[in-house]
């Protein structure tokens, strides 16, 4: 299957990645054989190397990849922290920052890591028929 | 001058009274209304959101139905994930033969960076659009799980109650990336909504008053 890598170096260059990932471009690109989701590669994985974006950590823990998290310091504030930092305090992945990742790398011991166990929305589901009044 | 002043300012007091009143009366607790199905309007916002929103949706009934899913204009990507989502829920029910869900389409509230205040004006704009929409489907229950999107159409849901149109029940389950803080969407749909399900203890501490069931996605 061929690959697309789109890349913005260190820099931000936001209108390319709005461009390749609007609708029509899309189209095209699969059409001509590309693949549209990195989940193959993240089957294959025997470790990532992640930002702290909450989708990519929890597709990558529910696959029980071992998962590292690089924070990227230039984006303060960025509310994504809150959960990285949470499921590296309840042992589910690593987290560093650039400069530390060499140091993490030589040091972690991913046997240390916990299971993530999965979410459960049949609790939300018995809840709402519960609370909306819903009889079986 | 002064007299018709005064009058202006006593009616725009009472309205507002009235308005207060109202709002308290539609978001008293009161005691579920049995019924074997419901509609419900769920508001699917960009990306992470439409994701965890269609997660929670997996394990509901066919008794949530028919489901009015509401997308902002750019989201095309929402459009896709919701249109799989039911197309393996029909898979699995084959005997509906109805069409169960529809996908509606508002303007954006809030571009991501957007300022503040041409956040309120475009918030306004899409009350402007949410209200006809929302009074058009009147659900059930309105399911939301953070995306800016969300206020105005459960702002709407909340006027259906205070008009005396409909009680609709809302629900918002703040997202799985909150652990230590509100959204800005939670924050104003705490005190808003009937039931605000929180995903993390802390969350569940700071406000007492949030349902926490665990981690549900």
């Amino acid at each position: 299957m061929k690959c697309v890598f789109v890349t913005v170096g260190t820099t931000s260059f936001d209108d390319l990645i709005a461009c390749v990932s609007a609708h029509d471009s899309l189209q095209i690109i699969q059409s001509l054989g590309y693949k549209d989701s990195l989940k193959e590669d993240l089957q294959k994985a025997d470790l990532v190397i992640s930002h702290a974006g909450a989708g990519s950590c929890l597709e990558t823990l529910e696959k029980r990849k071992p998962l590292i998290v690089v924070i990227n310091e230039r984006l303060m504030n960025n509310h994504q922290l809150e959960l990285a930092k949470q499921l590296h305090k309840d042992g589910h992945l690593f987290y560093c920052t650039c400069s530390m990742l060499p140091g993490l790398l030589q040091s972690m011991d991913l046997s240390t890591l916990n299971c993530f166990p999965p979410g459960q929305p049949e609790k939300f589901s018995a809840f709402l028929d519960k609370v909306v009044g819903l009889q079986k | 001058m002064g007299g018709a002043l005064i009058l202006a300012a006593a009616a725009g007091a009472l309205a507002l009274l009235l308005l207060a009143v109202r709002l308290w009366v539609v978001l008293s607790p009161r005691a579920p209304v049995p019924r074997r199905s419901l509609s419900l309007l769920v508001v699917a916002g960009s990306g992470g959101h439409t994701t965890e929103m269609l997660r929670l949706l997996e394990n509901l009934s066919n008794a949530y139905s028919p489901r009015h899913y509401i997308v902002a204009d750019t989201d095309e990507m929402s459009t896709h994930k919701i249109n799989s989502f039911e197309q393996i829920r029909a898979d699995r029910n084959p005997s509906a033969t109805f069409p169960e869900y529809y996908v509606h389409r508002i303007p954006r509230s809030r571009e991501v960076q957007q300022s503040w205040l041409s956040s309120v004006l475009t918030t306004l704009y899409s009350m402007w659009l949410s209200f006809p929409l929302t009074y058009r489907v009147k659900p059930d229950l309105v399911l939301c799980n953070g995306p800016g999107t969300c206020v105005p159409i459960c702002i709407s849901a909340l006027l259906l109650g205070i008009l005396g149109i409909k009680k609709v029940i809302i629900v918002y389950v703040e997202s799985i990336c909150r652990v230590e803080h509100l959204s800005l969407s939670g924050k104003i749909l705490f005190h808003l909504s009937d039931y605000f399900i929180v995903q993390w203890p802390t969350l569940k501490e700071k406000y007492p008053k949030s349902v926490y069931l665990g981690r549900i996605v």
